[in-house]
C-alpha cells in the first residue's frame, strides 16, 4: 500500500480563494475552513484527494469548490465541440442526496452569480429531461454509482465524457467496500481512460483506516492520493438510559424502556430514534404513539416506506414540524434534514463506527457537542452500550476487513463496455487490473469472466451459437445485437433487494373471491415477499404506522385494507441485523473479566456479574467458557465466543454435524450475538471439548453444509443476477421476485451437480463467506480459543445462558428450516421461569 | 430437532419413500421425485420434463446452465432402476418446445433410448411438445398418445374442465406454500380428491403455480388433499394450511 500523502499544518499563504468566493464567504459570516482551502490546494495541485471530516463541517462544499473556481474562471461554455461536456460528476449512495445537493450547491453559484450549469439525474429523472442532458450536458452532473453503469453501457460514452475533470464520489466510507463500490470504482476506471486528466475526490465520515479508502480511490497502484483531514468537532455527550434502575435480563428492542424514551423526547427540541430493523421502527413508533398523550409529532421512516411519504417526512423534519423520527439505517446517511438535538439507540448499536455516524446526525455545528442516549435491550447488551461509550470517547472506530474486487460485479461490467464500444481483451484487462479492487486479478480468471459473458461459462460449450457477446473480424469483443445492449441497460446496478411486492390500499370490486374481489389503489410502500407469506387474508399487520388488514396479493401487489385491530400481528424479527462489530466484542470480553471496572454498571447488573461468579465462572479475556447442565429430559452446552450471531451460527452449524457423528444425538441450537447454545439427548460433559472447537471444522465440513446451505441459494441468486447470468428485467415484463428466486433454486441445485467449479459458485461460496457466514471471523475465534476453553459442568443454568435460553421460546425460524415447517413444533421457555430458577 | 439443526444436518439424509392414496379406487403411490407409480399396473408417470428448457432461454440471452436435461433424465432414470416399470408415461410437455429435440445433446438422447429399452414406453401430447413429437416420431422409441387408460384412471396431459373420475393430469405445474413459524416454504405438489390427480412438473427447471390460483378452481369437488415434495418424504397438507 502506497502511504498516502498528508497535508500538514495550514499553510494560509499557499491557498486563499480568488476574490469573488472569499467575498462570498464574508458575506455570509465565514471564513473557509483550513479543510475546504487544503481541497482547492490539492485541485491546484492536479492531486486527487480524500477528505476525512466529522459531519456538519462544510465537507460537501469542501469536495465542490475547487471545480465552481475553476469554471468561475472558465467563462461561457461552448454549445458544442471540445469544452462542451460534463465538468464535474458527483456521485452519491443516495438518490435523495443528488437533490439535496443540487439544492445546497445552488445557494453559492447563485448568491455568487456564477454561471454554472448543475442538473441531478437518477432512476426517477424524466425521460425527456435526460435525453436533454445527453445533448446539452451540464456542467456539474449529480447522479448515483448505477446511473455511472449505465453511462459506461452507453454507445458514445467515450466522446460524452472527454471534457470530464473531476468525479466526487460522496459519502465513500458506505459504499467502497461491497458490491456497489466495485462496480463505481470499475466506472471510474473507465471514466480515467475518457479523461486521463480526470481527478478523483473522494469524501468520507471518520473511519479506522483513511489508507484503505486512499488505496481503493487511487487509479493505478502508484498515483498519489492527498489526504486531507477535517477538524474533529466537539466530543459528543453519550448516556445510557436505565429504565427504572432495571437492566432487563434477556431481549433485543429495548421497548420495555418506551416511557422513559417518551419523556426524554419530550424534554428535546427534536430527536431521532434510531433502530435496527425496520418492524422494530413499526413497533416502536406504534408504542410511543400508544402513550403519546401530549400528541406531539412523531414520524416513521424507513426504507419500505413510499418514497413520497419518506420524502414528506424528510421536509416536516426540515421545516422543524417534528419532536420525533423513529427510523433505520435510512436516516444514517445525509445532509440535514433539521436541527435534530437529541439521538436515541434503542438497543445497542452493534458497531462503534455506526453509532459515531448516528451519534452525529445530532447538531451540524461542530463547535457544540452531540448529545445521544442508548437504551439497552439485555445485560449483556448493557455491557455493549458501555463499551461503545468508551469507544466513542475514545475516537476508536470498527475495522474493516480486506475487500477483494467480486466477479459477478465485474462480469456485469465487462458486458457494459461491449455495450458501450468494441473492447480488446488485452485493453480491458489493464483497465481493470489498475482498479483498486481488482488489482490481484488474474488474466485467467478475466478470461473466465469474459466467457461467463459471452455463453456463461460452461464446460458444456453447447451455447457458442447463442453468444451474447462476439468477436468482431479485428479481433475486438461487442455486444451481439441492439436488443442484447437493450436488455443489459435494463439491469443494471449491483443491489439485489429480496423479492418485494407493493403494498397498495385494496378497494372493493364485488364480485369474485379472494385476491379478485378487490382492485389495487394507493400505495403505501413496500415490503419483502416472505412477510405476506406469514399472513394469510383477514390478519392484520401494522405498516408506515397503522393497522391494515392483508386482502391476498395480486401480482406484484399485496393488497390491504383499513383495519382497527388493537392487537395487530408483530412480527418478532431475529434481533438486529447487524452482527455485533469486532472492536465492541473486545471490549465487552475485557469488561466482563476487569472486576474493578463493573463499578461503571448499574446495580442489577453488578449483582448478575457476582451471581455469575459465584454460580458458574467469569473467564478471563483471552479464555472462551463452556457450560454444560441437564434440563429437562435435554442436555445442554452454552458457550460464549462474542463474535456476533453470523459466526455463532455458521459454528453451531459445523459442531452439531460433528456432535452428530459422536453419537450425541443434538436436537437443536440457538445464537445469540454473545453467546450459543446446543441441546442434546444424550450429555455432552464428557467430551473433549478442544477437539469439539478443532479448527480444522472448517474444511470438509463447512464445504458440505455450504453446499446444501439456503444462505448459498440466496447468495448464488444475488450473484446470478449481478452477473447478467439471469435478468430481472426484461423488455415488456418484469420478473417479480419469487419466480426469480424459484428458477434460481433450480438452476443452483443442477449447477452444483454438473459443475460444481463453475465461476458463480465460486463467487457465491466467496460471498457467503464473508458475508453471511462470517468465516473469517469464525477462523480467528477458533484459533484464539485453542487450548484455552474453560470447562464449568453445572447441575442448572447460570445467570449468563438465560439471555440465549429465552430465545429458544422466542427464535422464529431462520430462512434454512424449510423442511422442519412441514412438520415440527417449537420447545417453549418461559424467561420469569428462568430467572426464578437462576436465583434461588 | 429444531430448524436450524435440521438445515445443517441435511445432506446427510438420503431421499425415499412416497405418499399412498387411492384414485378412483386405483392404488397410486405419490414419488418424492414428483413422479406416479401405480403399482398394480407396475407403471410410471411423469409429467412436464420440459427438456431443453436451459436451452430454450439461452437461446434468447439468458444463459441458463445447460444441465437440465440431463439431471432430468438423471432423476427419471433413478426411479425407473428403483421401481423397474413395465410402462413409463411422460405425460405431456416433455420438450419444452417445438425445437427442442433438435437441441437434445446426442448422450441425453441416447441415455432415454436405453431407458425405453425392454418397456412400454408412451409419449403422451402435451400443449408445448405435440409438434416437437410429431416432427421426431423416427428419432424417438415408443408410441405418441393424447390420451391413455391406466387400471381405472385415464391420463390426459391438461385437466378437463367436467368432472372426470380416474382422470391423471399435469399441464399447471401445481406447487404449494405451507406456513409455519413465521415462514413460509413453497414446494411442488400433488393435488387429489380421490377422484382426480394432478402431478407436479418432474423437470428440472420447471417453476410451479400455487394450487390456489384460479386455474385449480372448479377442478375438484371439496377441498382437496395437497401432497407437497418434501426432501426426504411426500407430507400431506390440509387445506388450511396453506398459504
Amino acid at each position: 500500500m502506497l502511504p498516502t500523502l498528508e497535508t500538514g499544518q495550514p499553510e494560509p499563504t499557499l491557498t486563499t480563494l480568488p476574490p469573488l468566493f472569499a467575498d462570498w464567504f464574508a458575506s455570509r459570516g465565514w471564513a473557509p475552513r483550513r479543510h475546504q482551502l487544503e481541497m482547492v490546494a490539492a485541485a491546484e495541485a492536479g492531486s486527487h484527494a480524500l477528505l476525512v471530516a466529522p459531519t456538519g463541517g462544510g465537507k460537501t462544499l469542501a469536495g465542490f469548490l475547487p471545480s465552481l473556481i475553476e469554471l468561475a474562471e472558465r467563462g461561457p461554455k461552448p454549445e458544442h465541440g471540445p469544452g462542451s461536456g460534463v465538468h464535474t460528476l458527483y456521485l452519491s449512495p443516495l438518490k435523495a442526496l443528488t437533490t439535496d445537493v443540487e439544492r445546497n450547491l445552488m445557494t453559492p453559484i447563485r448568491e455568487i452569480g456564477l454561471n454554472i450549469h448543475v442538473e441531478s439525474r437518477t432512476g426517477d429523472t424524466k425521460q425527456s429531461k435526460r435525453a436533454r442532458q445527453r445533448e446539452f450536458p451540464p456542467d456539474i452532473l449529480l447522479t448515483t454509482p448505477e446511473q455511472l453503469a449505465l453511462f459506461c453501457a452507453w454507445e458514445g460514452a467515450r466522446a460524452y465524457f472527454a471534457d470530464l475533470k473531476c468525479v466526487v464520489l460522496d459519502e465513500v466510507h458506505a459504499i467502497w467496500s461491497g458490491k456497489r463500490g466495485d462496480l463505481l470504482n470499475l466506472g471510474l476506471g473507465r471514466l480515467q481512460r475518457f479523461a486521463p486528466d480526470m481527478r478523483r475526490v473522494a469524501l468520507s465520515a471518520t473511519v479506522d483506516d483513511p489508507d484503505m479508502i486512499a488505496d481503493w480511490l487511487r487509479p493505478t497502484i502508484d498515483a498519489p492520493v492527498t489526504l486531507v483531514r477535517g477538524d474533529p468537532g466537539a466530543q459528543p455527550v453519550v448516556d445510557v438510559l436505565i429504565s427504572e434502575g432495571r437492566v432487563p435480563w434477556a431481549g433485543h428492542t429495548g421497548v420495555h424502556a418506551i416511557p422513559e424514551v417518551y419523556e426524554a423526547i419530550k424534554r428535546s427540541g427534536m430527536s431521532l430514534i434510531f433502530v435496527n430493523t425496520r418492524w422494530q421502527s413499526e413497533f416502536v413508533f406504534q408504542r410511543l404513539w400508544e402513550i403519546n398523550e401530549e400528541n406531539l409529532p412523531i414520524a416513521l421512516h424507513h426504507g419500505s416506506l413510499a418514497a413520497e411519504q419518506r420524502r414528506k417526512v424528510e421536509a416536516a423534519m426540515a421545516r422543524g414540524d417534528l419532536r420525533a423520527v423513529v427510523c433505520t439505517s435510512t436516516l444514517d446517511l445525509g445532509i440535514d434534514w433539521g436541527d435534530v438535538d437529541l439521538v436515541i439507540q434503542l438497543a445497542a448499536p452493534k458497531g462503534a463506527s455506526r453509532l459515531v455516524q448516528r451519534i452525529g446526525r445530532a447538531n451540524h455545528r461542530l463547535d457544540e457537542p452531540s448529545r445521544a442516549l442508548m437504551v439497552p435491550a439485555s445485560r449483556f447488551e448493557m455491557l455493549e452500550c458501555q463499551a461503545a461509550r468508551e469507544a466513542v470517547a475514545e475516537n476508536a472506530f470498527d475495522w474493516e476487513p480486506i475487500h477483494t474486487g467480486t466477479l459477478d460485479v465485474l462480469a456485469q461490467h465487462v458486458m457494459g463496455c461491449a455495450c458501450s464500444e468494441p473492447f480488446a481483451l488485452d485493453d480491458l484487462y489493464a483497465e481493470i487490473a489498475g482498479c483498486g479492487p481488482y488489482r490481484g486479478l488474474t488474466y485467467e480468471t478475466f478470461e473466465e469472466v469474459v466467457d461467463l459473458v459471452a455463453t456463461g461459462g460452461y464446460a458444456l460449450r453447447t451455447y457458442e451459437r447463442f453468444a451474447r457477446i462476439v468477436r468482431t473480424k479485428d479481433g475486438k469483443w461487442r455486444v451481439r445485437n441492439g436488443q442484447v445492449a437493450q436488455r443489459h441497460r435494463m439491469n443494471v446496478g449491483a443491489i439485489v433487494s429480496a423479492g418485494t411486492l407493493n403494498i397498495k390500499v385494496a378497494h372493493r370490486r364485488g364480485g369474485g373471491t379472494g385476491a379478485a374481489r378487490w382492485t389495487a389503489g394507493r400505495k403505501v410502500g413496500e415490503a419483502e415477499e416472505w412477510y405476506f407469506e406469514q399472513l394469510t387474508p383477514g390478519d392484520t399487520f401494522v405498516f408506515a404506522g397503522q393497522v391494515w388488514a392483508y386482502q391476498g396479493i395480486s401480482g406484484t401487489d399485496a393488497l390491504v385494507t383499513h383495519a382497527r385491530d388493537v392487537d395487530p400481528k408483530i412480527p418478532s424479527w431475529g434481533g438486529s441485523k447487524f452482527p455485533l462489530g469486532t472492536s465492541l466484542a473486545e471490549r465487552v470480553r475485557d469488561m466482563i473479566q476487569d472486576r474493578d471496572h463493573w463499578r461503571v454498571l448499574p446495580p442489577d447488573v453488578q449483582e448478575w456479574l457476582e451471581l455469575q461468579e459465584n454460580r458458574s465462572i467469569i473467564p478471563t479475556a483471552g479464555d472462551m467458557l463452556v457450560e454444560t447442565f441437564p434440563r429437562g429430559s435435554r442436555h445442554f452446552l452454552v458457550a460464549y465466543p462474542f463474535e456476533g450471531r453470523l459466526a455463532h451460527s455458521t459454528l453451531c452449524m459445523l459442531l452439531t454435524r460433528r456432535l452428530d457423528r459422536l453419537g450425541v444425538g443434538p436436537l437443536g441450537f440457538v445464537v445469540t450475538d454473545y453467546s450459543l447454545a446446543i441441546w442434546s439427548i444424550r450429555p455432552m460433559d464428557g467430551l473433549d471439548l478442544d477437539a469439539l472447537f478443532e479448527p480444522d471444522m472448517l474444511g470438509d465440513d463447512l464445504e458440505t453444509w455450504l453446499e446444501e446451505s439456503f444462505m448459498m441459494k440466496r447468495t448464488f441468486r444475488n450473484c446470478a443476477l449481478i452477473s447478467g447470468l439471469i435478468e430481472r428485467r426484461q423488455p415488456g415484463a418484469e420478473k417479480t421476485g419469487r419466480q426469480v428466486t424459484f428458477s434460481t433454486d433450480l438452476i443452483y441445485d443442477v449447477l452444483r451437480r454438473h459443475q460444481p467449479d463453475h465461476l458463480l459458485l465460486r463467487t457465491a461460496r466467496a460471498d457467503a463467506a464473508a458475508g453471511l457466514l462470517d468465516v473469517a471471523r469464525l477462523g480467528a475465534l477458533l484459533t484464539r480459543i485453542q487450548g484455552r476453553i474453560v470447562h464449568q459442568p453445572l447441575e442448572r443454568p447460570s445467570p449468563f445462558c438465560v439471555p440465549v435460553l429465552v430465545q429458544i421460546g422466542r427464535e422464529r425460524v431462520g430462512g434454512g428450516a424449510a423442511e422442519m415447517i412441514l412438520d415440527e413444533h417449537a420447545m417453549e421457555f418461559s424467561e420469569e421461569a428462568l430467572i426464578a430458577e437462576v436465583m434461588a | 430437532m429444531n430448524a436450524a439443526l435440521r438445515e445443517s444436518l441435511s445432506p446427510l439424509r438420503h431421499p425415499c419413500g412416497g405418499l399412498k392414496v387411492r384414485v378412483n379406487g386405483e392404488a397410486c403411490v405419490l414419488r418424492c421425485s414428483g413422479a406416479l407409480w401405480v403399482p398394480d399396473r407396475r407403471t410410471l408417470v411423469a409429467s412436464d420434463l420440459h427438456l431443453e428448457k436451459g436451452s430454450a432461454f439461452a437461446a434468447r440471452g439468458q444463459m441458463l446452465p445447460p444441465y437440465d436435461s440431463p439431471a432430468t433424465i438423471a432423476k427419471l432414470e433413478a426411479e425407473i432402476e428403483a421401481l423397474a416399470p413395465a410402462t413409463v408415461v411422460l405425460l405431456g410437455d416433455s420438450f419444452h418446445d417445438s425445437r427442442a429435440i433438435e437441441r437434445l445433446d446426442g448422450a441425453d438422447h441416447a441415455r432415454l433410448e436405453r431407458l425405453a429399452q425392454g418397456r412400454t414406453w408412451v409419449w403422451l401430447e402435451g400443449n408445448h411438445d405435440f409438434k416437437a413429437l410429431a416432427d421426431a416420431l423416427d428419432r424417438l422409441t415408443g408410441e405418441v398418445v393424447t390420451t391413455m387408460a391406466v387400471g381405472a384412471l385415464t391420463l390426459i396431459h391438461e385437466p378437463q374442465a367436467e368432472p372426470a373420475p380416474g382422470e391423471v393430469a399435469g399441464h399447471l405445474h401445481p406447487c404449494a406454500a405451507v406456513v409455519a413459524y413465521a415462514r413460509g416454504v413453497r414446494r411442488p405438489a400433488f393435488v387429489t380428491d380421490g377422484r382426480r390427480l394432478i402431478l407436479p412438473a418432474f423437470g428440472a427447471f420447471t417453476g410451479g403455480l400455487d394450487v390456489r390460483h384460479a386455474a385449480f378452481e372448479g377442478l375438484f369437488a371439496g377441498l382437496p388433499l395437497v401432497a407437497v415434495l418434501g426432501r426426504d418424504k411426500v407430507h400431506a397438507i390440509g387445506w388450511d394450511r396453506l398459504a
